[in-house]
């Protein structure tokens, strides 16, 4: 039941790193890409009606976060406080330039809140990868099962950001930035997708530059992530899958084959992530102190009772939401035209 | 202040802020589907251009909401990690329900709702619309069951750890606190959106503006402004009273500024409490009718914080007790506004008795004021515990997280939601400004 809840939160978890993933890309690039004020409605049409629900999922996720592994949810999120309040408030602020940019026909008004929204994504796509990063170090997690972390390491102290979490962070900032050019050549159409085409290739080039980097980095930093490795070799798939999805979604680009682009680039994402999750089970919160305080996904986690029926419960759920999704999606097929951003 | 006061601090600030907007989006919510169900049935296409204006303003509030709304989930690991490792495992279900079952129902067919009116065609826009409602009245639900577990912990069990477990689902989901808390909170909201349409109308008709529209607005507000006031009064206010002073016998005396327990106990309608001599001061009270509210007999004792241990009483009493007496207060008001207007509608004079008009347009926020008075009645009415009975607020905190950290956060909250409070309130001015629009919308 364990490994059951701790795949389905890395899945929910993934589905939001993906879906969320180009809305923050298509923000962090739509002050290069998109130069007019037509361009830029368009952009925020192809994402109006799928942001929200993509930030459902970051909320849901944190849902059975709080509810299957409730011990590392306490500890994590208090002992990175400053971190998360700043991603609560540039979540605050993205949401708001989304929504209130096309309200007011004025200039100064509209110039605000692009560059508030392009600020807030470029940073949420950083923030991501440095958390992520911090999964992978370990934090300082003591025998009271809590950790506080500054905001910069040094001085002797751990750091929510250090040369480790800044390298996922850049290589987070990359990937999101290429996923999300992808996404506007898909949605989007003229110079703003001529642009967008552009800007993925040669993100999609720094990606995997960065990407060699960060696991080299890691292979350096944590070894202890590639311990499981021999007994579970379907992991040596995962990285192949991921290379694979970014010449796929590359290939795709030059032949105009938009969705396939967009899908690769996704499974890029989904493949990167999966591994990661996949060579850490059963750990959540490696403590840097020592091994035994770290919490996994068997001392952290709540009652098999609550677990299964929360299981039974939750499936049907996610089936549904899957099921919205695709709905949705449908729904604003085709391109996005600057006119459907309007309130 | 140590880091304990200034996280009560500032979740109580931050869910006071949130609040505001989804009172009026789910009180919209059901508006909205009625309006869309008197256009389809009666073919009136003023219920279509009033739907859409307050789908708009909708947007807005839904906006706001979703995102003064994730902090609050974020606060409970990050300002209130005891309580959410002795807890998570219970309560974090319905919390995870919440998104999973009506976030994502809401956020999917509102975006279809606001951008999909002509691709749709009236019958499934009219789906969606039901399907913005029940996304936002189920979400509400598992809120509240998320907080009658902390008013009235059921269908649990406490592990080797003293953790909480679920025991029962069912047990859990349909606690008999949810059920009255839930049925007044959504009263509640019902009756902030029915008073904001009816005081937009009537601004409106005050103006001589958009009259047709305004009319058949006005009407619609009122009446679900009456039925929703009623309900909130009896039965769903009245119940709710009475499982506090079933389970909370502390939070009623409290409440009431009852200091001496007494069979016959008078209700005080006025009066201040004060908690060093424990009396109330200046009272106007109503003789024996505490007795009967509370338990259904005049003649029944009700207890008085004189009989019960000072570590078990309400850590502020004297705002407790305003809070209560506000919300009744101003209940009693809006309902006597509202079957006032009803009687005027029925009568075909409201239209024209301006002065009425007036105290409708500037009744709007009664109804805020009254439900954040509720809700600091439920929340300062659970101290000093976080779970009642099981977990004190002061058990509950984060143990590594600093005062300055969350005196930087909350007030970095506090200045957002100012920034945030006036965006909102200059984009729905302006929309009332423009009116609902004859044609399809326009930016």
């Amino acid at each position: 039941m364990h490994a059951t809840w701790f795949t389905l939160l890395g899945l929910m978890m993934i589905a939001y790193a993906v879906l969320d993933g180009f809305d923050f890309g298509a923000g962090a690039l739509h002050l290069f890409v998109a130069r007019t004020d037509q361009e830029r409605r368009q952009v925020l049409a192809a994402i109006g009606p799928l942001w929200d629900g993509n930030e459902v999922w970051l909320i849901a996720s944190g849902g059975c976060f709080f509810f299957a592994f409730p011990r590392a949810y306490a500890a994590s999120f208090s002992g990175l406080y400053l971190p998360l309040m700043m991603v609560l408030w540039l979540l605050v602020l993205r949401g708001l330039a989304i929504e209130l940019r096309s309200m007011l026909d004025h200039p100064l008004w509209r110039a605000a809140w692009d560059a508030t929204f392009a600020g807030a994504s470029v940073l949420m796509a950083v923030v991501l990868g440095v958390a992520l990063g911090n999964l992978v170090r370990g934090v300082p997690v003591d025998a009271t099962g809590y950790f506080q972390e500054d905001l910069f390491a040094g001085g002797g102290r751990a750091g929510a950001i250090d040369l480790f979490t800044s390298a996922y962070g850049a290589f987070a900032l990359a990937t999101l930035s290429a996923h999300g050019a992808t996404f506007l050549v898909w949605k989007t159409s003229g110079e703003l997708a001529a642009r967008a085409r552009v800007a993925a290739k040669v993100l999609w080039t720094i990606t995997l530059v960065l990407g060699g980097l960060a696991s080299v980095m890691t292979a350096i930093a944590q070894p202890a992530l590639f311990a499981h490795l021999p007994e579970r070799p379907w992991l040596f798939l995962l990285p192949v899958v991921a290379i694979a999805g970014a010449v796929v979604a590359l290939r795709s680009l030059r032949v105009h084959r938009e969705l396939r682009a967009f899908l690769a680039s996704s499974a890029f994402i989904a493949a990167m992530l999966l591994a990661t999750a996949g060579a850490m089970y059963p750990v959540i919160l490696r403590s840097t102190l020592d091994e035994a305080f770290t919490l996994d996904a068997h001392n952290s986690a709540s009652g098999e009772v609550g677990l299964v029926t929360g299981l039974l419960v939750c499936m049907p759920a996610v089936a549904l939401a899957v099921l919205y999704f695709s709905y949705l999606f449908r729904s604003f097929r085709g391109k996005a035209t600057s006119e459907e951003h309007a309130h | 202040m140590d880091a304990s006061t200034w996280s009560r601090l500032q979740f109580g600030f931050t869910v006071t802020f949130h609040y505001l907007f989804p009172q009026l989006t789910m009180g919209l919510a059901l508006l909205l589907v009625i309006m869309k169900g008197l256009a389809l049935r009666t073919g009136d296409s003023r219920w279509d251009d009033l739907a859409r204006f307050w789908a708009k303003v909708f947007a807005v509030a839904f906006a706001v909401g979703v995102v003064t709304g994730i902090p609050l989930e974020f606060q409970f690991g990050t300002n209130w990690a005891r309580f959410s490792d002795k807890a998570g495992g219970v309560v974090g279900l319905s919390l995870a329900l919440e998104g999973l079952f009506a976030f994502f129902a809401e956020s999917t067919f509102l975006g279809l709702f606001l951008f999909g009116e002509k691709k749709l065609g009236p019958r499934r826009h009219f789906f969606t619309a039901c399907m913005v409602f029940a996304g936002s009245w189920l979400s509400g639900y598992f809120i509240i069951v998320t907080n009658a577990f902390m008013q009235h912990p059921v269908g649990h069990a406490v592990d080797e750890h003293g953790r909480l477990q679920l025991g029962s689902l069912s047990t859990y989901l349909f606690n008999a606190w949810a059920f009255w808390e839930y049925a007044h909170t959504m009263t509640a909201a019902v009756i902030t959106g029915a008073f904001v349409v009816s005081a937009v109308s009537a601004y409106w008709i005050l103006m001589g503006r958009f009259e047709h529209h305004a009319r058949a607005a006005l009407r619609l507000g009122v009446i679900a402004g009456f039925v929703a006031c009623v309900l909130q009064l009896f039965p769903t206010g009245d119940r709710q009273g009475k499982l506090v002073a079933d389970y909370q016998p502390p939070t009623l005396a409290a409440m009431e500024g009852k200091f001496e327990s007494s069979s016959h106990a008078e209700l005080a309608l006025i009066g201040q409490p004060n908690v060093e001599e424990r009396r109330l001061e200046n009272p106007i009270a109503i003789p024996q009718a505490l007795s009967f509210l509370a338990y259904g007999s005049f003649g029944a004792t009700v207890r008085g914080l004189d009989d019960i241990p000072r570590d078990q009483w309400p850590d502020n009493v004297e705002l407790l007790y305003f809070a209560y007496h506000i919300m009744i207060g101003l209940g009693t008001l809006l309902l006597a506004l509202s079957a006032l207007s009803v009687l005027l509608l029925w009568r075909a004079r409201l239209d024209r008795a301006r002065w009425a008009l007036w105290l409708i347009m500037l009744a709007f926020p009664f109804p805020y004021i009254a439900t954040t008075a509720g809700w600091m009645t439920a929340e300062l009415g659970r101290q000093p515990w976080v779970v009642y009975g099981i977990q004190r607020t002061t058990e509950a905190t984060s143990p590594t997280v600093a005062a300055g950290d969350v005196v930087f956060s909350a007030l970095g909250f506090m200045g957002l939601y100012l920034v945030l409070g006036v965006l909102f309130l200059g984009l729905v001015l302006r929309l009332i400004e423009r009116g609902p629009a004859p044609t399809p919308a326009q930016g």
